[in-house]
Order: C-alpha cells, then sequence, then structure tokens
C-alpha cells in the first residue's frame, strides 16, 4: 500500500492539488518527510500538514486483526493444520506438523549432507495427491547450483511410494508437477522470482524450494560484487510471498569457514569468552554461508550436520519448537530419522554446525548422544 | 526573526515579513480584520497567526517568571515512575533485574542474534499483559506489529493456555477453590485481545505509528505496543542512510510519545549486527549509533555457556545485570541450572 496515490485518498482537493503540484504522489514520498519539511515544501499550515498526515497514515496502514481470527483463518482455509508433513515422525512432531507454510524454512549444512535430498522428498510430498497425504499441487523448484536429479527423485518416489510411482502415467504426472528453473544470474533469478510470484498467486503452486541461496551470492562476488546486502531485496520479497500466498518456501544455504568465536560476542561481554573458549579458537568451525541478517529473515532454520560420522538434523531456529536434534542417515530412498524421540540440546550447541573431524568428544554432549 | 518560529506555512510567513511584522508583538496585538487586510490573507487565517502569535508570545513571558506550563517537578516525576505499573516476562529472575517487568510510560528494546527467543519475550508480553487486575497484572490489550511475518498463532496459542492454566491454579490455592468460571480467562479470549498488524513496508510501518495515536484512544485497553522488529524494513534496500536515521528518529519520538500519553509499554525488537572496533568483529545491535539512542532501555539477549541471558545494556534507573531465563514449551521460563552461580559472580 505504499504506494497508494495521494489523489486517490480522499483527501480535500485543495490539498491534493498541492501535494500534486510539487510531485508529491504516493505515500512513499509524503510519509519520507517529516511534517515540517512537508510545510516548507507545500507552502501550507501546521494544521493541515498533520491533517493531511494523519489523513494519509489512516489510508496506509495495514488493516487490523487479532491473533484469534488469524487462527480461525488458517484453521478454515488449510489442510493439515498449515504445515507440509516430511515424514520424519520426530522432526514432524517438534514442528507441530512439518514446514510451516507462509514463512521460509532454511537447511543449513556441508556439502553433501543431504540437503538437497531432503528437497527432493519434499517436492515429492508437495506433489501427492491428497488421498497419500501431499498436497496435491505443483512445484517450484530453483535449481541453482544444477544439481536436480529426475533419476533421483523418481527413486525416491518409487521406494517411497510403490503405489503411486510404479504406475507408469501416475510417476510421469508426479514429476511433471515438478517445475524447474535453473537461473544463471542474479538477476535472472529475481525475474524469475517475479513470474513465480504470479504462479503462486494462483494457487497452483503448493511449496517453492531453492537449492542454493548461497550460490547466488557466492557466484556473485567472484564478479566483484561482495556485497552480501544484495539479497536484501529477495529476502523481503520471498516473506513476502510466502505469506500471501501462504506457500512453505525452503531454501537451503551452504557454509563456509569460520576461525574465531569472537563475533558471537558482545563489547561487554569482554573477554570473558577467552577461557571459555579455549581450545575451540584455534580449531576452524563452520558457519552458514550467508551472513546473520540473513539468518534473522528465516523463521525455521534446520540445520544437517556430522558429528563424529553421525549425521544429525537440528531444529536450530523455531518459534514453536524445543532446540532437539536427531540422528539420521541417507539412504536409497531418501532420508529417514534413526531415533524418532530426539535429543535436546543445550545452548549454542544447537546452531553450531559440525563436520566430521571437527570437536569430535571435545563435547559433553557428544557422549549423551552416543 | 521571531516570525520565523511560527507553525504556519511559508507562503505566510513571507507575506507577514514583507507587510513588516517581524516579532510577534506586533502582530498579536493585532485585530484580524486589520492583519487579513495588510496580508491580503482570508480573516480565518489571519485569525490563526494572531493565535499562533500570542501563545508563542505568553510562552516567552512564562519562562522569565519561571512557572514553565507543561513541565514537573522531580518530585511529581518520582510519585509517576512510582505508580507506573510492570508488566511480567513470567521469569523471576528477568522481572528482578527490570525492576518487576517491563515498565508502561517506556520504550523498551529488546535485541538478540537469530533464534535467541525475541519473538518469544514478544508473545508472552502480548498474553502477560491480558492477566486480570485481581491477580496482579494490567488486564489490557496488546497491539502486535509484525514485519517480518515470524509471528506464529500456534506458539501465541499454547503461551496462552499455558498462562490460562497457571491463573487458574494460583487462583486456586490463595482462595482454596477453584475459580468461578466468568473470571477465568480462556485461552481464545487471550487471542482475541492482540490485535495484529502486518506491515508489509516501511512506509506502511511509519504510517501505522502515526495511526496507532488514534487508533488508541478509540481503544484505551491497549497497555503494550509491540514493534516485532523495528529493525527488519530499514534493513533492506536502504541506499541513504541519513534520510533512514531521520525515519527511524521520528518513528522513537512517536512512539515515546505513545507511551507516555497512554500509560503503556512500548517493546521494539531489534536484530544485531557485526560491528568492527578495536581490531576485531563484535556483535552488536543494528540501526548504528544514533538509534541507539532512540530508546529509554535496551535489553541484550545473549548466549552465555549453554543458557540464555538477558543483559541490561542501558537504563536511566535500573543496573547493568544480566539474568538467566529459558525459553520452554509454556513460554519464557526462569532458567534452572547448576552454572548460574558462578556466571552471577562473573557477570558483577
Amino acid at each position: 500500500m505504499a504506494n497508494k496515490l495521494i489523489r486517490d485518498m480522499g483527501l480535500p482537493a485543495s490539498i491534493t492539488a498541492v501535494f500534486t503540484a510539487r510531485n508529491i504522489t504516493n505515500a512513499k514520498d509524503a510519509l519520507s518527510l517529516t511534517e515540517f519539511e512537508l510545510m516548507e515544501l507545500l507552502g501550507v499550515g501546521l494544521k493541515d500538514v498533520s491533517l493531511a498526515v494523519d489523513h494519509i497514515s489512516k489510508m496506509v496502514s495495514p488493516p487490523r486483526q487479532t491473533a484469534l481470527s488469524l487462527m480461525q483463518q488458517h484453521i478454515r482455509n488449510e489442510r493439515l493444520g498449515g504445515h507440509l508433513p516430511t515424514r520424519l515422525k520426530g522432526l514432524d512432531e517438534a514442528l507441530c506438523g512439518g514446514i510451516p507454510f507462509g514463512v521460509l524454512t532454511e537447511l543449513v549444512g556441508p556439502a553433501g549432507i543431504g540437503k538437497t535430498q531432503f528437497c527432493f522428498m519434499l517436492s515429492i510430498l508437495a506433489s501427492l495427491p491428497e488421498s497419500f497425504g501431499g498436497l496435491d499441487g505443483q512445484v517450484v523448484y530453483i535449481d541453482l547450483e544444477f544439481k536436480f536429479s529426475s533419476k533421483r527423485l523418481i527413486e525416491i518416489g518409487a521406494k517411497n511410494f510403490p503405489e503411486v510411482f510404479c504406475m507408469k502415467e501416475m510417476a510421469q504426472k508426479m514429476a511433471g508437477r515438478i517445475l524447474v528453473f535453473r537461473p544463471q544470474s542474479l538477476s535472472e533469478f529475481t525475474e524469475s522470482l517475479q513470474q513465480i510470484k504470479m504462479s503462486l498467486l494462483t494457487r497452483q503452486v503448493k511449496l517453492l524450494i531453492i537449492d542454493s541461496m548461497a550460490a547466488l551470492v557466492s557466484g556473485d562476488s567472484e564478479q566483484g560484487n561482495p556485497k552480501q546486502n544484495s539479497l536484501g531485496w529477495h529476502i523481503s520479497f520471498l516473506k513476502s510471498i510466502a505469506e500471501f500466498s501462504r506457500v512453505p518456501i525452503v531454501v537451503t544455504n551452504q557454509v563456509r569457514s569460520h576461525n574465531s568465536d569472537q563475533t558471537s560476542l558482545y563489547s561487554f561481554q569482554g573477554g570473558k569468552g577467552k577461557d571459555m573458549e579455549d581450545d575451540s579458537r584455534y580449531d576452524s568451525h563452520l558457519v552458514a554461508a550467508l551472513g546473520i541478517n540473513w539468518a534473522h529473515s528465516v523463521t525455521v532454520r534446520l540445520i544437517l550436520d556430522s558429528k563424529s560420522g553421525q549425521k544429525f538434523i537440528k531444529v536450530a531456529k523455531s518459534p514453536m519448537s524445543p532446540p532437539l536434534g536427531f540422528p539420521f542417515h541417507v539412504t536409497s530412498s531418501g532420508i529417514s530419522l534413526l531415533d524418532e524421540n530426539g535429543v535436546e540440546l543445550m545452548g549454542p550447541e544447537i546452531s553450531r554446525i559440525h563436520n566430521q573431524g571437527h570437536r569430535i568428544f571435545s563435547n559433553l554432549v557428544d557422549e549423551s548422544m552416543l | 526573526m521571531e516570525v520565523g518560529r511560527l507553525p504556519i506555512s511559508a507562503a505566510q510567513k513571507g507575506k507577514l515579513i514583507s507587510a513588516g511584522y517581524t516579532t510577534l508583538s506586533s502582530i498579536s496585538s493585532l485585530s484580524p480584520t486589520l492583519l487579513s487586510r495588510d496580508l491580503n490573507i482570508s480573516e480565518t487565517d489571519a485569525l490563526e497567526i494572531i493565535k499562533h502569535a500570542s501563545l508563542g508570545g505568553t510562552m516567552d513571558d512564562c519562562s522569565s517568571s519561571g512557572a514553565i506550563i507543561g513541565a514537573q517537578t522531580a518530585w511529581d516525576v518520582l510519585h509517576e515512575e512510582e505508580s507506573a505499573t510492570r508488566i511480567t516476562t513470567s521469569s523471576v529472575d528477568l522481572d528482578h533485574i527490570l525492576g518487576g517487568g517491563i515498565s508502561c510510560c517506556e520504550v523498551t528494546e529488546i535485541g538478540g542474534v537469530p533464534g535467541i527467543g525475541k519473538t518469544q519475550i514478544g508473545i508472552q508480553l502480548a498474553v502477560n499483559v491480558q492477566i486480570p487486575v485481581h491477580c496482579g497484572g494490567l488486564g489490557g490489550k496488546a497491539i502486535y506489529i509484525d514485519t517480518e511475518g515470524s509471528f506464529m498463532v500456534e506458539r501465541v496459542l499454547q503461551i496462552a493456555q499455558a498462562c490460562a492454566v497457571e491463573m487458574s491454579t494460583s487462583y486456586a490455592s490463595s482462595h482454596n477453590s477453584l475459580p468461578p468460571s466468568h473470571i477465568l480467562m480462556q485461552p481464545e479470549d487471550i487471542l482475541e485481545n492482540i490485535i495484529y498488524f502486518r506491515v508489509c513496508s516501511y512506509t506502511e510501518q511509519i504510517a501505522l505509528v502515526n495511526y496507532l495515536d488514534k487508533f488508541i484512544s478509540e481503544h484505551r485497553e491497549v497497555k503494550l505496543v509491540i514493534i516485532d522488529s523495528i529493525t527488519f524494513h530499514f534493513r533492506q534496500d536502504f541506499d541513504d542512510l541519513a534520510l533512514r536515521t531521520r525515519l527511524l528518529g521520528g518513528m522513537a519520538l512517536k512512539l515515546m510519545k505513545l507511551a507516555k500519553k497512554f500509560v503503556l509499554a512500548v517493546v521494539l525488537l531489534n536484530q544485531v549486527t557485526t560491528k568492527y572496533t578495536e581490531g576485531s568483529f563484535q556483535l552488536s545491535l543494528a540501526l548504528g549509533d544514533s538509534w541507539s539512542h532512540a530508546c529509554t532501555n535496551r535489553i541484550i539477549l545473549y548466549w552465555n555457556c549453554d543458557e540464555r541471558y538477558a543483559y541490561i545494556d542501558k537504563s536511566p534507573s535500573l543496573r547493568s545485570t544480566s539474568a538467566p531465563y529459558a525459553v520452554t514449551s509454556s513460554g519464557i521460563r526462569n532458567s534452572v541450572s547448576k552454572c548460574q552461580q558462578i556466571l552471577r559472580t562473573q557477570a558483577t
């Protein structure tokens, strides 16, 4: 509503004329100025300016809802309580039913851990007919790392849902519902997002996957554009389309190594961190490739990592679940959990990303897991 | 030039000056008819100018005599501060360092790394503000302004249910009987009393803050305004940083006015960013140094040895200390841990 035109707001004609004459045409222009700046610019008294600003503000303000009406809306409009089940029982329980609709869910982990496998699994689940517990819709798969493999996708499908995928035409139909985009650059990606917006709003598409978001930035920085904030627009755009179309969006993120824990401290914590970090300070560890600004934007973050040869999937950030970690392995049928109950992880351990060699047996938490 | 200070349009100011009126006293003694003829404006406009001029005049006179209109003595302020009610966070330790909870009449900023529990605290406060007066609460409503889309109704329901259960058990233990159904809060009522606005751009955010004044004057029972988060739209797509600072400053001022005028608590959630100081990168709250002046209280949430801690970074009345808290399935609660004692001594 920020671009709503001032002349359509029902202000008195004289005031509207003054705004138009000074080339302030929409709400964004008007509200980016203070009342005194407006007085100077428009040559109108304080009273008129405040009345106009109040009126514009009222017109532009979003509609009011209550938490109750939101909940009733969700219950009314959505199957499965607004979640896409992952079919990993423990994880689904932790996430109140699965990948939530309308928000961004992120998968972070080192290369080869199974992020893409997880995405394949989700694509199949979303495209399955309702009778099999799916969402019966299309899936948009934005493949930025060129890793999409239809063969693997159908293999996972056939192992898990033989009754669907063994019928020739059904397999074709299921695979036909998954649309793969392969944008080559940030600008192409931006363009395809705009197109996808339209199809999302027509309610055909039930899941959007971006594998991976970090590929965009790392690819671009080689061409001399190191600015992390180049994703700023995409973050807001993705969040808003997720919300308006009520579609789950799953994004994967890579990791990079990082050799000091310093950035996880505030200035007031001072040197306290030094003695606590002891050995790990010299040990390089992994962090998510996209920085803290991105991390703030995702609503659910799942970390896939491996420690002492065992792979874990961890609910690192979620507004509704406790910090749980689940051991898993990747088989020909996709991802499966070894333990449905999960292990409750204490403190920042939940958001650390390990990769095989690192930190073996360095933590008490390890022992309780083994 | 005194006339320059009048809150009137530039065109009228120009007319005044060209007609030779430069001091306020020269205008305030005039009749509207005379002024309107001199300046060639309508009589109502002239009356308006004279009103402003005489108002400005009296202000100047008073300041010389000592009693300034609109000022309070420190003694009065003390009374006001003492009577200010507070919203509990549901964690005793946290309430303790906050002097009883989040203070009404003030703007409090809460920041921390992703996943530390900012939204959780926001939701918990939105529920707690509704605890009825007979249970020691405020019995108010909450406005939740969501800029990020991280508001999860399922989670609000969980926290509301836990809160309702706790209230009825505490009633039962103090009155030795089950609470009568009419004073019992149902989770649905709690959800009904959280007014939710979803803001999708910074323009909408500014507009909504402007509009809140009118909205709250029609809904006086609102006792808490939460913005989750203040940062999001101002962090994306902003090239003109001077404009950003100006807009944020204006918004902070309006929120402070709201807090005072309607005796309500304003809680702003903020994100963190990395900042390069003294040769190393450190975490600090987003939006920069000029923003850090905007809020009355600032609380930083951080990880400390497997526990979540809240630290009072800035407050005019509270000591800079930290306290642990935990996020459980029923909401924000006290932390139960062994290393608490050791860290307490470290923190002080």
